[in-house]
């Protein structure tokens, strides 16, 4: 199945329209949250939070034994919560410096969780074929009922954030004036938090535990180049996690055994990298486009100076000088004095220069402009 | 034991002691998570040098994945530097990029590459000492015993050689610059260690309990100890108790050793973090307790010395006065009396002589605000802490 057949299926098809609609949900809801997980610098907690979810769904599946996909989320939830609030417990009571906790909740949470489910596999009776999917993610095991959990879960999330819009953003920006207003810090926290560590749960089955945080970061940190505006990152992030769902799902059920996870991963890292490059106000390429443009004009304008310290001492200021006496200066060269004359600060006739009043006032002027801003 | 038993265990306590070495600096350095990047992103280089050396103990290989960690930590701090984002989330964008090229490498090489995504995460710790180093026709004993012990190795004799500049670097950048120790230099050689054990270990544990082999040892050590020497001693003696505990742990549920392995180094810090002394939750919670308490007697005495009518030291006044709840003023009341501090006389309270000099000096301290003043006088003053 090529990829124009996977998306001329996906209007016929209601298993593909079922999975699409699932990843895009998923991709649009961590979009959204991962915007503030990464503004709040809690980009890593992601990680953390989907590694600590695994011992939760064998958890749930040894008490169960059921492979609802809701039960064992719901452990999912209850251990992914259970290390979050363990490493804030850490931080703010021992010594221990966030990365620390996190590394160590993130690794040892799993290690048990691997154990736990090698010990599941095991079992004589036990149906648990399956269970390893959560590891990188099946979108194909994705029916309707998840999705149906998923829409619910955005439409919530999505009321929530609407609701608390002015106290998130204010939180965020700046949390001690948020307290000085007499906003309860802590509940808003917990709640945005919590809100976070759903979000990654919801993609475990799509994305599966080791990957689910780059979802959560990639599309938010590839909105972040866009704008300044909290409100338009969101949106923006919510779009950009939806494609990369949409044609990352779409890539990997046209090829042979592959995981939705990575190639996810991969759609949402070419995403970035587009904007880190692209992005007109903060991308490197315009950046660089930038630099290169200031360094040029910086150029022109150290001729141009040096051109009024000599002409300065002049009565006629538009009195010719040769070019060879600008030979013991670097800042020229024929394509400088071309620029110059374009923009008539001088003439030249022959091997001679002379400076222009235009040129001549934008030099003057540089010098007040620069006694301005002192 | 049977000798496959034995060998298991030894590879396992040398793979723990590897790797607790590079991270209690990687801890120390606040540096820690920059082990679970590594230890994802090396995935390409392992399976694109397996493609070349199809060997996965080749030192080739080892030598290539390493590099592709190092790579990893330039990445990082490249995107850092352009200052588009922040450092955790420049990590936390490069690492699962990589990974994931790796496991899809891994994916659509399937039938060439003896390498499973199982494999990845776990390593396989059960099957090393089948995979025998033979030495024209001799049997040198495993494979990956041979690597762990020679990165152990390695690792131990830089240890040994940079012990001075690494403690010096860590603790203090400046100092260790100004004296001619480059931090860049150690910063990179600390990165290219890490990365050589995490692929030497790779094979072992997989990509992520190599992780919890990193930090938990060190960790938990640093909750019990301020000293780098011991506190590098007890990382190596909690991974290796760790390895050994694990692999019984594992033998007996029939499960995965490394993931039993991670399982007794959690346990481990849930001990040590719940009851260390003076640094375990429990320690700390107990101490915020009493200093709350003891702040709360020193107000409660300022009161009283601030005021000499009968009415603002009647017991019932305190209450409304200082806003304490019930329960609290009478836990303040009954630890002031238990210290001589006050006396009460007709539900009215007033300083004894002791109180009042104490009140005077934590009245000096409050002005001066030195914190070497206020302990020694609670040791002087104090007959029962709060």
């Amino acid at each position: 199945m090529t990829i124009t057949e996977y998306f001329n299926l996906l209007f016929t098809d209601y298993t593909l329209r079922t999975i699409t609609l699932g990843t895009a949900v998923l991709g649009a809801i961590c979009g959204m949250l991962g915007s503030f997980a990464v503004l709040r610098k809690q980009s890593l907690l992601g990680d953390a939070v989907s590694h600590a979810a695994l011992p939760g769904i064998a958890i749930a599946f040894l008490i169960t034994g059921t492979k609802d996909s809701n039960v064992l989320l719901l452990g999912a939830l209850v251990s992914g919560l259970i290390g979050t609030f363990w490493i804030r417990g850490m931080i703010t009571k021992t010594h221990l410096k966030t990365d620390t906790a996190l590394g160590l909740i993130l690794s040892l949470f799993f290690g048990f969780g691997m154990l736990l489910l090698t010990f599941i596999q095991k079992m004589p009776n036990a149906n648990q074929a399956g269970l390893d999917k959560y590891l990188f993610g099946q979108a194909a095991t994705l029916v309707e009922s998840d999705v149906k959990i998923m829409i619910i879960v955005t439409g919530v999330c999505l009321f929530i954030l609407l609701l608390f819009w002015k106290e998130f953003k204010i939180l965020l920006f700046d949390p001690d004036y948020t307290k000085t207003l007499g906003f309860n810090t802590r509940f808003i926290d917990v709640l945005i938090t919590f809100f976070i560590v759903l979000a990654i749960v919801l993609g475990l089955q799509t994305v599966g535990v080791v990957l689910m945080s780059a979802l959560l970061l990639a599309p938010a940190a590839a909105a972040r180049q866009w704008t300044n505006s909290l409100g338009f990152m969101v949106f923006l992030a919510a779009i950009f996690g939806a494609f990369s769902g949409v044609l990352g799902t779409a890539i990997s059920a046209t090829q042979n055994n592959l995981s939705t996870g990575p190639v996810i991963v991969l759609v949402a890292a070419v995403f970035v990298i587009f904007s880190f490059i692209f992005s007109p106000g903060r991308g490197l390429l315009f950046r660089e486009i930038r630099f290169r443009k200031n360094r040029k004009d910086l150029q022109l304008k150290k001729t141009l100076q040096f051109m009024y310290g000599i002409v300065e001492s002049h009565e006629n200021i538009s009195h010719p000088h040769a070019i060879r006496i600008l030979n013991n200066f670097h800042g020229y060269t024929k394509g400088s004095l071309r620029t110059l004359e374009e923009k008539e600060w001088i003439t030249i006739s022959g091997q001679q220069w002379a400076l222009t009043q235009k040129g001549f006032d934008e030099a003057k002027d540089m010098y007040n402009q620069q006694l301005k801003n002192d | 034991m049977t000798n496959p038993q034995i060998e298991i265990q030894l590879i396992a306590s040398l793979v723990a002691v590897a790797c607790a070495i590079p991270g209690v600096f990687l801890v120390l350095r606040k540096m820690a998570l920059i082990s679970d990047a590594i230890s994802h992103a090396i995935l390409p280089g392992i399976v694109i040098g397996f493609f070349i050396t199809q060997d996965l103990n080749s030192p080739l290989l080892i030598l290539l994945a390493a590099i592709t960690g190092v790579i990893t930590v330039v990445l990082v701090e490249t995107i850092q530097k352009t200052n588009l984002v922040k450092e955790d989330t420049a990590i936390g964008l490069v690492f699962p990029a990589l990974f994931s090229i790796g496991v899809i490498l891994i994916a659509k090489n399937a039938n060439d590459v003896h390498l499973d995504v199982d494999a990845v995460l776990l390593g396989e710790l059960a099957f090393a000492p089948f995979d025998r180093l033979l030495v024209s026709g001799v049997d040198l004993g495993p494979k990956s015993l041979w690597v762990m012990g020679t990165v152990l190795l390695i690792t131990l004799v830089l240890l040994f050689l940079f012990f001075k500049e690494l403690k010096v670097s860590t603790f203090d950048t400046g100092l260790s610059s100004a004296m001619g120790f480059s931090p860049l230099v150690l910063h990179y050689g600390l990165m290219s260690v890490s990365s050589v054990t995490v692929v030497g270990a790779f094979d072992a544990v997989g990509a992520i309990l190599v992780v919890a082999l990193m930090i938990a040892p060190a960790a938990t050590s640093y909750l019990l100890t301020s000293d780098l020497k011991k506190m590098l001693g007890l990382s190596i003696c909690f991974g290796v108790f760790a390895a050994i505990a694990g692999y019984w742990l594992a033998h007996w549920l029939d499960a995965s050793i490394s993931g039993s392995m991670t399982t007794v180094l959690g346990l481990i810090f849930l001990l040590v973090y719940l009851f260390a002394p003076s640094k375990g939750l429990l320690a700390v919670l107990y101490r915020q307790k009493q200093q709350r308490k003891e702040v709360s007697l020193i107000t409660f005495l300022l009161h009283l010395n601030n005021h000499s009518e009968e009415e603002e030291r009647h017991i019932n006044h305190l209450n409304e006065h200082i806003n304490w709840k019930k329960l609290r003023s009478k836990g303040v009341l009954d630890f002031a009396t238990k210290n001589n501090m006050i006396r009460i006389e007709n539900d009215v309270v007033s300083l004894t002589e002791k109180g009042e000099e104490f009140t005077n000096l934590a009245i000096e301290y409050i002005l001066t605000n030195k914190d070497e003043h206020i302990e020694h006088i609670k040791d002087d003053f104090f007959l029962f802490r709060g």
